[in-house]
């Protein structure tokens, strides 16, 4: 898929109504999304023939970027239930198969490893340190992300 | 939720030593078809906790996998990849439980999404 092409349907992704302050929850934009995983499989190989695990999946955009390149198996987490719900619904839009949990990641436990994890976590202004819990239970989980 | 997900997640209720497998409670299982990519079938397959798997299918109503770890050999075997890529990939647990090993806790799953979310003494 082109970068434009992946790009556009990540835009048409439905995002947050009301986006819960407390969780930092913002939606990934097309652009950056795009780009992010477009340069994690081709400079990288980490997306396509992979397992790919999206942390704080939030409307699922990233996890949906990882599918559309050729993730072989994507599993979204997030905290939230509307969220999960959100992302649901967008992962069927687009004809997807992904995997979601609810869970707090900072209590995930994980047998084994992904080969690959992606995430746009919540930066810590609201509960702080939450950054660094995400990125080291994304060092625990992953072999590269 | 598919059983390789369900290979990787573990009981996380603190104090838990052996909280992998989590066992299977079944209300509704639905199949949904996936592509066969025996490559990838290959690659996963070192990864993934047999007996866990082979418990899981059973849980799920499919008894064909073989209880014993297979022979590396078994893997060129299109026969062996269908049937391990059906368990893997093509068996969602829509509606029931996991259930953590050691305390007996239920993790509800709802629309195939199962919910590890701890109650504030678990933590």
């Amino acid at each position: 898929m082109k970068l434009k092409q992946l790009e556009s349907v990540l835009g048409d992704l439905e995002q947050f109504s009301n986006p819960k302050v407390e969780l930092e929850q913002y939606p990934t934009g097309p652009h950056i999304a795009s780009r992010m995983l477009y340069t994690a499989e081709n400079s990288f190989g980490d997306v396509s023939n992979k397992v790919v695990a999206d942390f704080g999946c939030g409307c699922g955009t990233l996890g949906a970027a990882a599918a559309l390149l050729g993730a072989d198996q994507v599993i979204a987490i997030d905290i939230d239930s509307d969220s999960l719900e959100l992302a649901s619904e967008n992962a069927v839009d687009l004809e997807l198969d992904i995997d979601f949990v609810q869970c707090d990641i900072r209590n995930l436990e994980w047998r084994g490893h992904v080969d690959t994890v992606v995430m746009n976590p919540p930066f810590g202004t609201r509960k702080k340190g939450v950054d660094m819990d995400f990125l080291s239970m994304a060092l625990k989980v992953g072999t590269k992300f | 939720m598919r059983l390789l997900t369900h290979n990787m997640l573990s009981s996380n209720i603190k104090g838990v030593a052996n909280g992998f497998p989590l066992l299977i409670e079944v209300e509704k299982v639905i199949e949904k078809q996936v592509d066969f990519n025996p490559d990838f079938l290959k690659n996963i397959f070192p990864k993934i906790e047999w007996q866990a798997l082979v418990q899981a299918s059973r849980s799920m109503g499919y008894s064909e996998l073989p209880e014993e770890s297979p022979e590396s050999s078994m893997l060129d075997s299109d026969d062996f990849l269908m049937k391990f890529h059906h368990v893997l990939l093509e068996l969602h647990l829509e509606e029931g439980a996991l259930v953590c090993p050691e305390t007996g806790r239920k993790f509800p799953v709802n629309k195939g999404i199962p919910n590890m979310l701890l109650h504030e003494d678990e933590v």
